[in-house]
């Protein structure tokens, strides 16, 4: 059996005394939602807090307000495998509780939370290995070690954003608060990633985060998201891609945005395709065979995830299109 | 599709006696004896098992690929609050391995480490956390030396040799020749060529092993392990340990499955043993999933290449097999696995003659070994994809070709293997006529697509794993005052069914109900030997001596009950709990009663029961594996649905027919068929035991590519398709009860269905596993619509045995080889 290392376990009951310890500790503190990204990386050594925040005594980390017509806002602890069943997500956000659904493994949906899945480690096929694995390359960059394995001439880190929820809160203009001691921000999903595999969120070491706000649907908007991973179940996604168009009422595409997670160390925005479908119609297959193809062109896959790059970057245009086909359909 | 699915199919040849008889609980869907406990979670596995004082071990291990040791400091780890005890190379001097010929292990390294994971150093300590901290502490120095990575550098370079055996870094080559292959496919009008690879995979059993090892107030050690092979482990722990083996117990706890994982005796068990006496302390060790990896044993990978000629019909002329195996870095079982790539090869169709070459390399990644079909899957999988080709070219109907060629019940073929029932073409038709083969194949458009493929698997090895002529499996009966009875036997419960098996046949016998029988299994102290639960042998063996050992308690009680009743023994029946007049079987007692009267007429009822293989017609140098009391055989439909646009694969249905012999408990057997037709899947679509290499520039680190669940790819359940299981029933005068194999066999026919299915879904030929998307794409986009290996390397084989197929004369040993003494007939516990 794999033990956790030692830490030190605090248990605060409100946001506030959460934030000042976190404040107080820096660096030296980890937040723990619902662990299971977190423990499993302490118990291969990948993260070793010498203090860890626990966050599930705090009542307003589950809140929740607003409805459909309003927008929605969810307490950074809600339960991914509650908000796959969700019955508001369901009618006016379905692409987001699909995307809940397909994290991982039931079990696993019913302890991880939104927050945690948003600020999910990066991956790296070397990396995501126990402190043995590890030692017997000599370690990488991201953990210990100097070299980036995936591109050894690299001077950055090339780990993959592996989030299936944070490339479609990026495509719904989804926002996030951030609470520290100093007070809270909000900023879009969007700018809370980084273009690096290790400095990959723009979370601050002193913040949590504690809310995820849903803009309303607009009249014609739909969105959706396709994942590609090996199995039915359980894996991390090599490919996502959300897709959210608004339709006017002749059909055309009056606003689009594509995001891919899993081809880069944040999730990619495919502006260009976004911008190409704008005015087109999704009933003509060379419109989505088009945006498609486009859509592809900045999965930036490494070989450090499960299939071959290529097969992957393949899989892309194949993949988007599949997403752009449902939301014509 | 007339037959509805999940059916018994009786053979047309299971006409004979044993049908006619009626039997009490064999045959019937019940309740395993060992369920309740399982499904409660109330069955102590081994890593459920703890002692007052107990200490806690973990491994240093190899962080490097191969090199020689020059120091091992435990100051550090020794200095750490709470380590007990630091063990290294120098307490295990003493070699050892599951084979006589491949002593090549030591349960801690001495000189040289030979893959990353190779065990250099053991921290005993108060808890796991700090046994954990210590063997980090320990401070080992290695001279690194070049590492041999694949089977092609195994032969390339052979130096530095990783063993001091083997030529260079060939563990072992063998060469046969069964009549005049070359001859005969220099004459035959059709001649195919192919090459195939089959990646390595692992066992994955969800159990990770664990031991704890005390020594009890009178000195005994005592090693429980997740082993199944007790009776080994107890020959190798005593060996290294020096201890008499009176003074060494092995406990095999139920396991959480096995699939030939824990089949070999294994470091950390000794190693825990030798801690429990140094520190005098009870000591447990609980591998992670990381270090059950490091163990391995699973299946080779195996590059092959199948010359094969044929006449105007498809009938095969010649058949020459070669394959070249990457063994790890330890013999394990290499050297039997390494003989399965060639010995099954002829059993479930007829070949004219038969060339067979092999060769075994030594790697520095985990060793390989014994995995459910041990050395088969991989043969079988290029045989059965060329039969595709071969039909395909000549315009046949696979499944009818399988028909037509089947190899007849009782026959003697090429390679000397005995086979006796034969439920081949029973299976063939079940699974056609299910799935609407004829109908359908061919038929289903683009994307869709059937594919077929058959198989065997023996029942058990012939011979146990060092020579001697005592019993495979023994079994003890005590019966008691109240009826109940108590059955000894060394044999495993793995998961398998093997404890039912036991508590079935010796209830069935009796007339009693098999929760009345008290099961005492897994010991070697307490119970007579059986060989452990490998090789699909348990059922078979175990079986038989369980029925002698019976049957002389009934007879026993036949005795006492007739006199009772002023009847001739031969009248006495057993059944529901009674012995009775079958004439009146109104008049008799109780079963406690009979056995009373017995303890009162002759003494104590115990009564013992032992089982010996007959000895095999195969009298050549390398003919002791393959040879089985019996064959089992499968057939299988697999339909896939593949995407063109991204080369996934997915499998629709399954139709699998196993030719069972008979069914001792049908939902037992459908379990494993299952099972079976599970993990044949997996192989086939995406698991892969695969290594990543680090350019030498930065480490040289030749590591696994993800020794965990999450990164070795097994399917989920929800990449399980739809399995209609058909069993053929055959009687095998071998058997107990008519019952053969079903452990293993089923998963044969898996990789190669699905990969004839790909190709008629698609068009496409994938002559690799595991068959995934990206191949599958390679395929679509190559010329020849093909993805697999490019030949097959030079390999240096040395002189072939000549050995004539019987129908060319010869009595089965080589010409080429001094002949063996005819062997002595047995007649204790053999059956006929």
């Amino acid at each position: 059996m794999m033990r956790l290392p030692r830490f030190r376990y605090h248990a605060p009951r409100q946001l506030g005394e959460a934030a000042a310890i976190l404040a107080d500790l820096g660096a030296e503190a980890a937040p723990l939602a619902g662990g299971t990204d977190l423990l499993p990386n302490m118990k291969r050594r990948q993260q070793t807090p010498a203090n860890v925040v626990g966050l599930r005594g705090i009542e307003a980390l589950s809140a929740r307000s607003g409805d459909p017509a309003r927008g929605l806002t969810l307490g950074a602890m809600s339960r991914l495998g509650a908000l796959e069943r969700d019955g508001q997500l369901l009618v006016a956000w379905p692409a987001l509780a699909r995307a809940a659904g397909l994290v991982a493994s039931p079990p696993i949906r019913s302890q991880a939370t939104l927050g945690g899945n948003l600020c999910l480690d990066t991956r790296c096929s070397y990396y995501d290995q126990t402190e043995e694995w590890r030692a017997a390359i000599g370690y990488c960059m991201k953990r210990e070690g100097e070299v980036c394995w995936v591109a050894p001439g690299s001077p950055r880190c090339w780990a993959v954003s592996s989030s299936d929820t944070a490339p479609v809160l990026c495509a719904l203009g989804a926002e996030v608060t951030l609470t520290s001691r100093a007070g809270d921000r909000r900023i879009a999903v969007s700018e809370l990633f980084a273009d690096d595999g290790m400095a990959y969120l723009t979370r601050k070491p002193g913040e949590i985060l504690s809310a995820i706000h849903l803009p309303a649907p607009k009249a014609g908007e739909r969105a959706t998201y396709q994942k590609l991973r090996r199995r039915g179940s359980v894996d991390f996604p090599v490919l996502g891609v959300a897709a959210r168009v608004r339709l006017g009422a002749g059909g055309a595409v009056e606003e689009a945005r594509i995001v891919l997670g899993a081809v880069g160390s944040r999730p990619q925005e495919a502006a260009e395709a976004s911008r190409f479908l704008v005015g087109k119609r999704l009933a003509e297959p060379e419109v989505i065979a088009e945006a498609a193809r486009l859509a592809s062109q900045v999965a930036k896959p490494m070989q450090n995830t499960d299939f071959g790059l290529s097969w992957r970057k393949q899989a892309t245009r194949e993949y988007a299109a599949r997403a752009l086909r449902e939301l014509a359909g | 599709m007339a037959r509805a699915p999940d059916e018994t199919v009786t053979a047309p040849a299971d006409a004979g006696e044993a049908r006619e008889r009626t039997f009490g609980s064999v045959g019937k869907p019940i309740r395993r004896v060992d369920a309740r406990g399982k499904v409660t979670g109330e069955t102590r596995f081994a890593d459920d098992l703890s002692m007052p004082g107990m200490l806690f071990m973990k491994l240093t291990r190899s962080s490097v690929p191969h090199a020689r040791i020059l120091s091992v400091d435990a100051t550090r780890a020794l200095a750490l609050p709470g380590v007990r005890a630091v063990l290294t190379g120098k307490e295990f001097p003493v070699p050892y391995g599951i084979l006589p010929v491949s002593q090549d292990e030591n349960a801690l390294c001495t000189d040289k480490v030979r893959f990353v994971g190779d065990p250099v150093a053991a921290v005993v300590a108060v808890d796991e956390l700090t046994a954990e901290e210590g063997a980090r502490l320990v401070e080992v120095r290695y001279e690194p030396l070049p590492t041999i990575g694949s089977a092609e550098e195994a032969l390339a370079h052979p130096e530095p040799q990783i063993h001091a055996y083997g030529k260079g870094n060939v563990h072992r080559s063998v060469a046969f020749d069964f009549g005049d292959v070359p001859g005969a496919i220099a004459r035959a009008p059709h001649v195919f060529e192919d090459s195939f690879f089959y990646q390595g995979n692992t066992h994955l059993a969800l159990e990770q092993h664990a031991t704890l090892a005390y020594v009890d107030p009178n000195g005994l050690l005592t090693i429980a392990s997740s082993t199944q092979v007790p009776h080994y482990l107890h020959r190798a722990a005593t060996k290294v340990l020096g201890l008499p083996p009176a003074r060494v117990r092995i406990i095999a706890p139920p396991q959480g499955g096995g699939f030939g994982g824990k089949t070999d005796p294994f470091n950390h068990e000794i190693v825990a043993g030798k801690a429990a006496l140094v520190t005098g302390r009870p000591v447990k060790i609980a591998l992670t999933r990381e270090e059950v990896f490091f163990c391995h044993r699973g299946r080779h990978p195996v590059q092959m290449r199948m010359r094969t000629g044929v006449d105007s019909k498809g009938r095969i002329l010649g058949h020459s097999v070669e394959t070249l195996l990457d063994g790890g870095a330890y013999g394990s079982y290499g050297m039997a696995s390494l003989h399965y790539t060639g010995a099954l090869e002829t059993v479930t169709y007829r070949m004219d003659r038969y060339r067979f070459r092999g060769c075994r390399t030594f790697t520095n990644k985990p060793p390989c070994g014994p995995k459910r079909g041990h050395g088969t899957p991989q043969p079988r999988f290029g045989l059965e994809v060329q039969i595709d080709k071969i039909c395909e070219k000549l315009g046949l109907d696979p499944a009818q070709w399988r028909i037509d060629n089947a190899v007849p019940p009782d026959s003697l073929t090429a390679n000397w293997m005995k086979v006796g029932t034969i439920g081949l073409v029973a299976c063939l038709e079940a699974v056609v006529q299910a799935s609407g083969w004829k109908e359908r194949r061919g038929k289903l458009g683009r994307g869709r697509g059937l594919g077929i493929a058959s198989s065997s698997y023996m029942c058990g090895a012939g011979h146990p794993i060092y020579f001697n002529d005592m019993p495979h499996s023994g079994v003890q009966l005590l019966l008691d005052r109240g009826g109940g009875v108590t059955a000894y036997c060394g044999s495993t419960e793995v998961g398998q069914g093997s404890d039912n098996v036991l508590a079935l046949l010796v209830a069935e016998v009796l007339g009693i109900e098999p929760r009345d029988v008290k099961l005492v299994t897994g010991d070697t102290h307490l119970a007579p030997v059986d060989l452990g639960s490998y090789s699909s042998r348990v059922t078979l063996m175990m079986g038989n001596a369980a029925i002698e050992a019976a049957e002389r308690a009934r007879d026993r009680l036949a005795i006492a009950a007739a006199a009772k009743l002023g009847i001739p023994p031969e009248r006495v029946g057993f059944g529901g709990g009674r012995v009775f007049d079958v004439s009146d079987p109104a008049t008799g007692m109780s079963f406690a009663e009979a056995v009373q009267r017995a303890e009162g007429a002759g003494g104590t009822v115990g009564t013992v029961g032992s089982y010996r293989a007959p000895p095999p017609p195969a009298r050549y140098k390398g003919g002791g594996v393959g040879p089985s009391p019996a064959y089992s055989y499968s057939a299988a439909v697999v339909e896939v649905e593949a995407d063109e646009s991204t080369g996934i694969v997915r499998p629709v249905k399954i139709w699998v027919a196993h030719d069972i012999g008979r069914s001792l408990n049908p939902v037992a057997v459908r379990g494993q068929v299952v099972g079976s037709v599970y993990m044949g899947l997996g192989e086939a679509l995406m698991e892969e035991q695969a290594f990543k290499r680090l350019p030498p520039r930065l480490s040289s680190a030749l590591v696994h590519l993800g020794p965990s669940m999450l990164d070795y790819k097994s399917p989920t359940s929800l990449d399980m398709p739809e399995v209609a299981c058909f069993l053929v029933e055959d009687p095998e005068p071998a058997g107990p009860f008519g019952a053969k194999e079903v452990g293993q066999g089923p998963l044969l026919p898996i990789p190669p269905a699905l990969a004839n299915a790909v190709h008629d879904a698609l068009g496409v030929r994938v002559d690799e596993v595991p068959i995934s998307p990206e191949k599958v794409m390679a395929a679509l986009r190559s010329p020849s619509r093909r993805f697999g290996p490019e030949g097959f390397p030079e390999v240096p084989w040395p002189e072939p045995l000549d050995v004539p197929p019987p129908w060319e004369g010869g009595d089965g040993n080589a010409r080429n080889e001094p002949p063996k003494p005819p062997r002595k007939a047995r007649s204790e516990g053999t059956k006929p």
